[in-house]
């Protein structure tokens, strides 16, 4: 492929996720700064293996690389982040299956940010790429290197963990 | 469907990956039971919520303009940086290129060029009478000799009146930048020019062509041009080149 050629498709593709890109790496990454710079380092990534993406959803492409740039970050400079990883293994306790559920008829979206914010960085990704991206959970599975049924339980551990925070919350505010 | 699947299912359900089937089965036990009608009412109002354009982080305006700008920079560097395992095959095209542009422009063009000197010769020696000759004469030893001192070479200079081809005589002229020896055939009524120069390379066979009519014939004999040019037609012109080939 030419090279001018292969730039304009690529920025033609790709570019239209810069949005999708930031919002994943800065829900990662919980920093303006340094999500601005993955998110750099990924297109320059995306670009250098474009010949080897062959059609498919570009979005969910991009954000695999959106993704592991992120973790290599952390890795390198925050790497405690990433020390303890969750047990995908881990049935659903009780009090996760059966939380306190919250009834009231919205979320304040400040709280729920900050409840999101203290996920750990397993449980906050796919609830990232599901909710807010809309992957499927095949896509889930291939941007966060899943097996599909590890997709489905983290899904349902995450949110009932998110439910817990959000619990929590309102209880200290009562 | 009992709770427990309930619970494993309503999450796929709101997520769109629950077969049409097991859809209806979920939808049936939510309405008969409450609890887990409230667990379901619990995990929409949550997606719900995570949904909302107030949790995205939208990226700062000067981002797309930093990132585009990377990728320029990169996609220049990568123009730049020639990817290793391209070096041998492309030295060699370019070697390959260059041999044969080299063959092309100085043999070929060289070689029309002078071909197209030879005819303009020939039409002009033919234009008035006291252009063709300088030394009019059917003997080769009065003609060979005239050259001496005028060319820095001795043309051979045969005669061929036995084979039909007689010799009238010879002069000087200027092809390819040079002084070469022209000696002047009859054939009939035909005028044969025949030039003749040193050759810096070996023999060659001899190779027709025409040109505005007239043929030519070129061949490279004991270290001398020789080029054959008449409105004689080609046979005869490539017999008198045949014979000059075997004459010594």
């Amino acid at each position: 492929m030419e090279e001018g050629n292969k730039l304009g498709l690529f920025e033609a593709t790709v570019l239209p996720h810069l949005s999708a890109a930031y919002n994943l790496a800065r829900w990662l990454l919980r920093d303006n700064s340094a999500a601005e710079d993955v998110v750099q380092e990924s297109y320059l990534r995306a670009l250098r293996y474009f010949s080897g993406y062959h059609g498919g959803d570009s979005r969910a492409w991009l954000l695999t690389i959106v993704r592991n740039t992120s973790y290599n970050w952390l890795q390198q400079n925050r790497s405690r982040e990433l020390m303890n990883p969750i047990e995908d293994a881990e049935a659903l306790t009780a009090g996760e299956a059966n939380p306190e559920a919250v009834m009231q008829q919205r979320i304040d979206h400040d709280l729920l940010r900050q409840a999101l914010n203290e996920l750990p960085i397993e449980f906050r990704e796919v609830l990232i790429l599901r909710e807010m991206e809309g992957l499927s959970y095949k896509e889930i599975a291939a941007v966060a290197d899943l097996p599909i049924g590890t997709v489905m339980s983290r899904l349902a551990r995450s949110r009932a963990r998110l439910q817990e925070r959000l619990a929590g919350h309102l209880n200290q505010e009562l | 469907m009992n709770c427990q699947a309930s619970e494993s299912q309503r999450q796929a359900y709101l997520d769109g990956e629950l077969d049409l089937t097991r859809s209806l089965e979920l939808e049936e036990h939510l309405r008969e039971c409450s609890e887990c009608a409230q667990a379901f009412d619990s995990i929409r109002l949550l997606q719900k919520s995570l949904r909302s354009d107030a949790l995205r982080f939208q990226p700062p305006v000067s981002l797309e303009k930093r990132v585009r700008s990377a990728l320029r920079r990169e996609g220049g560097w990568r123009a730049q940086t020639f990817p290793r395992r391209w070096l041998i095959p492309a030295i060699s095209a370019a070697v390959l290129l260059i041999l044969f542009a080299g063959y092309f422009l100085t043999r070929t063009p060289a070689d029309n060029f002078v071909a197209s000197e030879i005819v303009s010769s020939h039409v002009r020696s033919l234009m008035i009478n006291s252009h063709l000759i300088d030394v009019p004469s059917e003997d080769p030893h009065t003609v060979k000799p005239w050259f001496d001192g005028k060319l820095d070479f001795s043309p051979p200079v045969k005669d061929l009146t036995p084979q039909g081809f007689t010799l009238i005589g010879g002069r000087l002229d200027y092809i390819a930048n040079r002084p070469v020896a022209v000696l002047i055939y009859q054939r009939r009524k035909h005028v044969i020019n025949l030039f003749v120069w040193p050759a810096p390379n070996g023999d060659t066979k001899p190779a027709a062509q025409v040109r505005q009519g007239y043929n030519l014939i070129h061949w490279t004999k004991a270290g001398m041009n020789h080029w054959a040019v008449s409105d004689l037609n080609l046979a005869e012109l490539e017999q008198l080149a045949e014979e000059l080939d075997n004459a010594e």
